[in-house]
């Protein structure tokens, strides 16, 4: 494929983001990467675990945790992750400005995400005086669920500097690949928080 | 490939493809919403002790996560049988740490 089709939106095929060497390379790169990411976030859950009645005489799990914070966040980005879902619809659609709206729908949700997440490590700290440096839970709290955190905000980032850099560009060979990746680490950090609120915030809650 | 195959507008057969696989993910998330909420139920109501809740969680979340990777992220779809190594791969390395971490090592 010459470099003219790749960057001629006229041209789609069936699977833009496969359909140059290039794309494929990302695509397969990009799992590798994710497998990474998944021993990675393994270690810090291990720690977590292992970790979580080290309280040295500060607040647990069962005392600090609200399920109602929590369940409204995992809402946020549950449905952010569909949101991404449509916006990959219209982009295998060819159609640039709807893929646009729904990664702008995404990227608004992550941030609220992100904005509870901030309230609720403020509430901890200053009403319950749980920090990085109180307990080990603290340590392993603060490290699990902050690296989640650190991927949103990545994400996030990733997310608009691609809209912003392909606004006027429209959709092509060349950026449609950028655009699957970035969702596919999209829903992988949805992933992630599955495991958090299950492990960390709910069998927290269960003790 | 040539020029005159795949040029606008789009044709209907893919478009109606695209539309039943979408179909299908919002029949996902609807069931990850389902088993979300569930997840928080059993927690909030106290309904069933701890020895059966905790594994019941555990459950609703590999499920949802199952989703998530097969529909929303398409490993259902051809051509992913890298992603299938690479992601099961890097399962089996988690879980070996985790193993570790809350049974070998002594903290």
């Amino acid at each position: 494929m010459s470099n003219e089709d790749i960057l001629n939106p006229k041209q789609m095929p069936h699977e833009p983001e496969k359909a140059t060497l290039e794309g494929k390379n990302k695509f397969l790169g990009f799992w590798f990467f994710l497998g990474g990411e998944t021993v990675l976030f393994a270690s810090l859950f291990g720690t977590f675990l292992a970790l979580k009645d080290s309280t040295a005489g500060g607040p647990g799990t069962e005392e600090l945790f609200g399920l109602e914070l929590v369940f409204v966040m995992t809402m946020l980005l549950l449905t952010s992750s569909l949101t991404s879902v449509y916006a990959m619809y219209h982009m295998k659609n060819n159609n640039f400005s709807k893929m646009m709206v729904w990664l702008g729908v995404t990227v608004a949700l992550g941030f609220s995400f992100l904005g509870f997440e901030l309230y609720e490590f403020y509430h901890y700290i200053h009403e319950y005086e749980f920090t990085f440096r109180s307990s080990a839970l603290g340590s392993a709290f603060y490290t699990l669920v902050g690296f989640h955190g650190g991927h949103v905000l990545f994400g996030l980032l990733w997310i608009v500097t691609l809209m912003a850099r392909n606004a006027k560009r429209g959709l092509n060979l060349y950026n449609a690949p950028k655009f699957y990746v970035a969702s596919l680490y999209w829903h992988f950090i949805d992933v992630v928080w599955v495991f958090i609120f299950t492990v960390v915030y709910l069998m927290g809650k269960v003790g | 490939m040539t020029k005159d195959t795949n040029s606008t507008p789009h044709n209907e057969f893919e478009k109606a493809e695209h539309k039943e696989e979408m179909k299908h993910q919002v029949i996902s998330f609807v069931m990850m919403i389902i088993f979300t909420i569930a997840a928080f139920a059993v927690v909030a109501t106290d309904a069933i002790g701890k020895y059966f809740a905790i594994p019941i969680i555990l459950l609703l979340a590999v499920v949802q996560v199952i989703f998530q990777l097969y529909y929303f992220m398409h490993m259902k779809n051809k051509g992913h049988e890298t992603p299938a190594l690479m992601i099961y791969g890097g399962l089996a390395v988690a879980f070996m740490t985790i193993l570790t971490f809350t049974t070998i090592i002594w903290w």
